[in-house]
């Protein structure tokens, strides 16, 4: 299968710089990538990998103030590093095309879908108009949007995130293209709506025997997609193999080190002594848009509730509720056994110290120019009056249990590493001793084993300080890892509550077990077999 | 289980460590790749801030100092001649800098303290307060300013003071605009979140977490409005209720040297009198706006 006829890219010894900091720093370090006629190639790696740039570079394209500076790029026979311009534009768009992680943000919000699909099959000549629009029909139709025939004539503000990543499929199959590269394209979705995705891309890319570059730091999704596996680490390959090789017997530590990450759990525990309790909780926006209906949650003292859920199912408003920014219409928050005040202005400075909170975005959660220092001491100043060394000796300590250490004590925001950043607001939460921590969505920016090691130091933490954790999550398997209890909302309401071990065995209500089984398993087999049940029912 | 020898550590996550330097240094560096406008621009501004400082040291003659004759042409006695009553010209043009700039830079600070205060509190009220404060703006703004400048300065009577608060409180108006545009956007941020979870008061949160966030908008709207301050106060001055005399000012020198510019057929130099005071209102304007747009252009990262 594997003639050198089939070759259908073939990129040796690529070096890309990037300028920062007044000088050419390298991001990818000599690579070599050969992908054949209708091979899906998976590439992972944790952020700063260098995926995106290399999935890039096979377009001969670089990010503005990026350029490759060594290595040679074949597509089809040509040299794409000495194309001009307007030649490598032409095969951009129809011979190469790209689907973006934000398809919101590809879209002219000012034009129909259908028109944004078929442009550039219509521009280059590939089809006639009338042409390209039957087929970006039966497009839709293979990619299972719902009213295949009308939903073109929509605008893209008229369809749903997991819809608009299906149409932007479907633009990139509408001129056949050779090579689609998919740059992270469910991670922005819910577990639902990803699979669904996943099996549209799936169909497509089989049917007509696309060759594809699959970016993406999700192992379980990798397995599903991709024949092979390249995996990436600091610009350079770490290895490559087959997919089911690769899952069975990875051979480098830094590939085992990844596959371990989905091992974490921990046992479940539950405690009679309730920390906090939510009870009978309504809430609304504005007091037309009720979104929480009779809301009651518990948290035992040291332990972990998740609260799961998909987008817009109210997990974020309960927290708003919790830490007073939004008051109740209705219901009762009590800690310590005592009653909340409902608003936040209300509040004495001792309960706002003990309940504190940990946001999903780490970049927007930090100041960008305050150093970590400050943002680790003013708590520090605010709640424990400390000043000057001594405020500084607790920030180092602060930093230190973080797992991080004093160098990092004069840096930026914009000097850390996500997972870094995170780790300062997890110290910026310590540093008041609190109670009581509200991590809304904190892993799901992150790559999974930066994830894994911020969720091992909030079990860390929990265990030394006895700091009991309200989880926000769409993410089963962090759930499974840390929590101890499980709340599960849809539409603004609990549709149960109980021990981890519990809500995850089954029987299930129909909500939860379609949730659960959404969740990507790192079985190559997972998403057929899935597709088989779900068609069988 | 044995630690893998490239273990995952949090402390070794890739992350873009910038080199440490001084603002000398920085400042340096940015200036070594200034174009020429911008220096242009920054050495007019030096040259005018030299002059309107050591103005007693340069200026040849007294700011209020009468010689026996007036209109007198350009000589070396008078090297740009006398005004209507005998003053000597280059003298006034010396001393207008001080006057004049020191005015209008003490107008726009105060015009800034008032925009930008209320601004953030608007952008971070964003209820019955925020709607208080943009109404009345509204208000102010509906009225034109100049029009509006000259009908208080007859009311309150045109001193150094009126002048001053007058303008500052018209133009304030465009500043709450800006900072209140610019701030609501950093308002909504997770970080001025988590300080209102903390407990913070209100002049914290405005003044450590939101306020250098919107500093480069800000610092560049400065420039801008001290050129419009500049220029307001020099129209006024023309109109003969700005600064007035014996206090040298430039838009008074263009008023009261203006009919020179009729003998231009018979003596050009006389012609060319009461251009000089609006030649350098004109130069310090432009000088301005060429730093303030190379100072948007490195800070709104744009390219070309």
């Amino acid at each position: 299968m594997t003639h050198d006829t089939d070759v259908l890219l073939k990129m040796q010894d690529i070096w890309i710089e990037g300028f920062a900091d007044e000088k050419w720093n390298p991001i990818i370090q000599g690579v070599d990538l050969t992908l054949h006629r209708g091979e899906v190639l998976g590439l992972i790696g944790e952020s700063g990998a260098g995926k995106s740039t290399l999935g890039k570079a096979a377009m001969g394209y670089t990010q503005p103030g990026c350029r490759i500076s060594g290595g040679t790029i074949h597509f089809d026979g040509q040299d794409m590093r000495h194309l001009s311009k307007r030649q490598k534009q032409h095969i951009w768009g129809t011979r190469i095309t790209y689907v973006a992680q934000s398809a919101a943000a590809s879209f002219n919000p000012a034009h129909r879908l259908i028109d944004q699909t078929i442009a550039s099959t219509v521009r280059e000549g590939i089809k006639s108009d009338a042409e390209a629009r039957a087929d970006a029909k039966e497009l839709y139709s293979a990619l299972s949007l719902p009213e295949p025939e009308t939903i073109g004539d929509r605008y893209p503000h008229q369809v749903s995130g997991g819809q608009l990543q299906r149409v932007m499929t479907a633009m990139a199959m509408s001129p056949r293209p050779d090579l689609i590269i998919f740059d992270e394209p469910t991670t922005a979705l819910d577990v639902t709506t990803q699979v669904e995705v996943l099996m549209s891309i799936r169909k497509v890319v089989d049917e007509f025997n696309t060759a594809a570059i699959y970016i993406t730091h999700d192992l379980a999704v990798v397995a599903q997609m991709a024949d092979t596996i390249k995996v990436l680490r600091y610009g350079e390959e770490v290895e490559e193999a087959t997919t089911r090789e690769m899952l069975s017997h990875p051979k480098e530590d830094y590939t085992k080190s990844l596959w371990s990450v989905r091992s974490l759990r921990k046992p479940a525990e539950t405690s009679e002594d309730i920390v906090l309790s939510i009870d009978n909780v309504d809430a609304a926006y504005g007091n037309k848009v009720q979104v929480l209906h009779d809301v009651t949650i518990r948290l035992p003292r040291g332990k972990t509730v998740a609260i799961v859920g998909e987008s817009g199912s109210g997990k974020s408003t309960t927290a708003k509720v919790v830490t007073g920014l939004l008051p109740p219409v209705s219901g009762q928050v009590s800690f310590n056994g005592e009653p909340l005040s409902a608003d936040l202005k209300n509040r004495n400075l001792d309960h706002l110290r003990r309940i504190q909170m940990i946001y999903q975005m780490a970049d927007t959660a930090m100041n960008p120019r305050q150093t970590t220092g400050e943002i680790i001491g003013r708590p520090l100043e605010f709640y424990h009056g400390l000043k000057g060394r001594a405020k500084e000796a607790r920030v180092v300590e602060l930093l230190e249990q973080i797992e991080l250490d004093a160098s990092f004590y004069d840096r930026l925001p914009s000097e850390l590493s996500g997972g870094q950043k995170q780790r300062i607001c997890i110290a910026r939460a310590l540093a008041a001793e609190p109670d009581i921590i509200i991590c809304d969505e904190v892993t799901s920016a992150l790559d999974q084993i930066v994830q894994e090691g911020i969720l091992k130091l909030l079990m860390k933490l929990q265990e030394e300080k006895g700091i009991s954790y309200l989880f926000i999550t769409h993410d089963i398997a962090t759930v499974e890892a840390i929590s101890d209890e499980i709340v599960v909302m849809y539409m603004g309401r609990v549709v149960e509550q109980g021990l981890k071990d519990d809500i995850l065995s089954p029987p299930h209500p129909d909500y939860t077990e379609l949730l659960l089984s959404s969740v990507p398993e790192m079985d190559p087999d997972w998403l057929d077999k899935l597709v088989a049940g779900r068609t069988a029912h | 289980m044995t630690q893998p020898e490239n273990a995952y550590t949090a402390a070794a996550e890739v992350a873009q460590v910038k080199t440490r330097r001084t603002w000398k240094q920085r400042a340096w560096m940015e200036l070594k790749k200034a174009p020429p406008t911008a220096i242009f621009g920054m050495v007019v501004i030096f040259l005018y801030i030299f002059v309107a400082v050591f103005a007693p040291l340069l200026a040849p003659y007294g700011e209020a100092e009468i010689f026996a004759q007036p209109y007198a042409p350009w000589t070396s006695e008078h090297p740009f001649g006398t005004d209507q009553i005998g003053r000597d010209i280059l003298t006034r043009l010396i001393y207008g800098a001080r006057n004049t700039i020191g005015i209008a830079l003490a107008t726009t600070f105060l015009a800034f303290l008032i925009g930008v205060s209320l601004g953030l509190i608007a952008a971070i009220n964003r209820s019955w307060l925020d709607q208080i404060i943009s109404r009345g703006v509204d208000v102010l703004m509906a009225i034109p300013s100049l029009i509006f400048a000259l009908m208080l300065l007859s009311i309150f009577g045109s001193s150094v003071w009126s002048l001053i608060i007058i303008i500052a409180v018209l133009d304030s108006t465009r500043v709450f605009r800006l900072t209140r545009a610019v701030a609501v956007n950093v308002a909504v941020m997770d970080y001025v979140e988590a300080a209102t979870l903390r407990g913070e008061k209100l002049g914290w949160i405005m003044k450590r977490e939101i306020l250098p966030n919107i500093m480069p908008p800000l610092v560049a709207e400065f420039g801008l409005r001290f050129c419009f301050v500049f220029l307001t106060i020099a129209s006024l001055s023309f109109l003969g209720l700005g600064i007035q005399p014996p206090t040298a000012d430039w838009g008074t020198m263009v008023r009261e040297t203006s009919n020179l510019i009729q003998f231009a057929g018979f003596d050009l130099k006389a012609g060319l009198t009461p251009l000089l005071p609006a030649a350098a209102i004109a130069l310090l304007t432009v000088a301005v706006n060429f730093v303030v747009d190379w100072f948007l252009h490195k800070t709104s990262g744009l390219r070309e």
